[in-house]
């Protein structure tokens, strides 16, 4: 009878404890990100398809089109032209194509960019219902983007 | 009989106010079950720590209207092999009890719909009706899942209503009436006159309110003893054949089910509209503790995990009839002793 009781008891208490946990989580901030009125921050490590750096003065790309890159690709899915401006040091880049279907984010290219031409964009909506959106121009998009 | 809650309209004549009183208890009870569902979503969403509905209208407020609007729009589809009558005819049953009850119920001195002399008596008749639609409708679906739910709701009723019952007649040998009415006049004058507080009558009176919240949770199938609807194990339980606007009843038949629930413990134990200062007594009080009674529901909801259903069992034959059993021996003692 007394164990009984104490069982009673204490269960009791225990109820009341999980209730006082319950309400003190209510009375808290919620921690919902309320996705497409707001997004988080992508982290600074995070790989999307890779893009071109813009260069700070000229706003150009800093590419010299050395074609590095598309030898360091182990997919192939990187084709880069460029031509020798006149009154430039360095070429400058024309053509810059990523087929992102075969792309596996590896980040060879980025690695192995000499003036540090490239990087990891922080694009992440990237499904499509078309083959032909992830043939990516990198100039154009720099180009069309903002400046 | 007596018409003594009718006296906030007196001067109008009586055909009149019982079509007020009527459409009144109709639009509380509709109003409370369709906005108790956004209650319950939003406050389920801050025990967790999310935002609840927000995109239908200011907080989501316009949340239940769209629910029903889509559930009318579904076909209510009758199970060929079901019994036709009794399918149809539980999702009316479901929800009479709820606009039945309210009816007796003191919302203050002057607001009240019918002031019966045998108030409580008419609440619990009226209250198992609710039970019996539940069981008819899984019942008459013919579906194994419901059926084995409508066992359940009645080996559970049964188990519930003991206590439950035992626990109202301790407070009516404090009280001395049935009348919801003057049980509530009774509490007059402060909080340490409510009935949960009547420790001189019983020394063990809040335990019978926590007897009579449990059991109430019990009868209206909430969790944590949702056995009816036991997702997991029964899909949607009794209401698993229902679609459309048939299985929306039965989801707000629940929350004005909770509604009578609360509102009964509100009368019996905690004053109904009286202040607990004693001073400014009225309908607001009514509703603040309606609504906090309410809110632990949902609180409780959201906090325990079903329950198994040998283990409801156990709790009302083992613990709760014993224990309210004992209140109500130590009741007789205390009233023959002073």
């Amino acid at each position: 009878m007394k164990k009984a009781l104490g069982e009673l008891l204490s269960g009791f208490v225990s109820l009341l404890t999980g209730m006082r946990i319950t309400l003190r989580q209510f009375f808290m901030k919620d921690v919902t990100v309320r996705y497409p009125h707001e997004a988080l921050k992508m982290p600074k490590r995070y790989r999307g398809h890779i893009v071109f750096v813009r260069d700070a003065e000229s706003g150009k790309s800093l590419c010299i089109a050395c074609k590095s890159c598309e030898k360091a690709c182990p997919s192939d899915c990187i084709v880069v032209d460029g031509i020798k401006r006149e009154g430039e040091k360095r070429k400058s880049v024309t053509d810059f194509n990523l087929d992102f279907t075969r792309c596996s984010l590896c980040g060879s290219c980025v690695e192995v960019c000499p003036v540090d031409a490239l990087e990891f964009s922080k694009n992440y909506n990237l499904a499509s219902t078309r083959k032909d959106v992830y043939q990516i121009d990198l100039v154009k998009r720099m180009e069309d983007g903002p400046k | 009989m007596s018409f003594l809650a009718f006296n906030l309209l007196e001067p109008w004549p009586e055909p009149f106010r019982l079509f007020l009183y009527l459409a009144g208890v109709m639009a509380f009870v509709g109003a409370n079950a369709a906005y108790l569902v956004w209650v319950e979503r939003k406050g389920a969403a801050r025990f967790q720590r999310r935002p609840g509905p927000t995109e239908v209208g200011p907080a989501g407020l316009l949340q239940p209207i769209a629910d029903a609007i889509k559930l009318m729009s579904k076909q209510v589809h009758v199970p060929p092999d079901s019994d036709r009558i009794l399918f149809r005819l539980a999702p009316v049953m479901v929800m009479s009890p709820g606009l039945m009850c309210l009816a007796t119920i003191p919302f203050s001195d002057t607001i009240g719909a019918r002031n019966l002399d045998l108030g409580l008596v008419m609440v619990f008749a009226f209250g198992s009706i609710n039970v019996m639609a539940i069981m008819l409708g899984g019942w008459a679906s013919r579906n194994k899942y419901a059926i084995i739910s409508s066992a359940r709701i009645v080996s559970q009723n049964v188990a519930y209503e003991i206590p439950m019952l035992l626990v109202v007649i301790t407070m009516l040998m404090i009280t001395g009436t049935t009348n919801l009415h003057t049980i509530v006049e009774q509490q007059a004058g402060g909080f340490w006159h409510w009935n949960i507080l009547k420790v001189w009558a019983n020394p063990l009176m809040p335990v019978t309110f926590l007897i009579f919240f449990t059991c109430m949770l019990a009868e209206t199938n909430r969790a944590p003893f949702d056995m009816a609807e036991a997702e997991s194990e029964l899909v949607a339980g009794a209401f698993t054949e229902y679609a459309g606007m048939g299985f929306g009843v039965f989801f707000m038949a629940e929350y004005a089910n909770i509604l009578v629930g609360c509102s009964l413990a509100t009368v019996l134990f905690f004053g109904g509209w009286q202040s607990p200062i004693g001073v400014f007594s009225g309908v607001v009080w009514f509703l603040v503790k309606l609504y906090l009674l309410i809110f632990t529901v949902i609180w409780i909801r959201w906090t325990f995990p079903r329950t198994q259903f040998y283990r409801l069992l156990n709790l009302s034959w083992k613990i709760l009839i014993p224990i309210s059993l004992g209140t109500l021996m130590l009741t007789c003692v205390m009233l023959k002793i002073f």
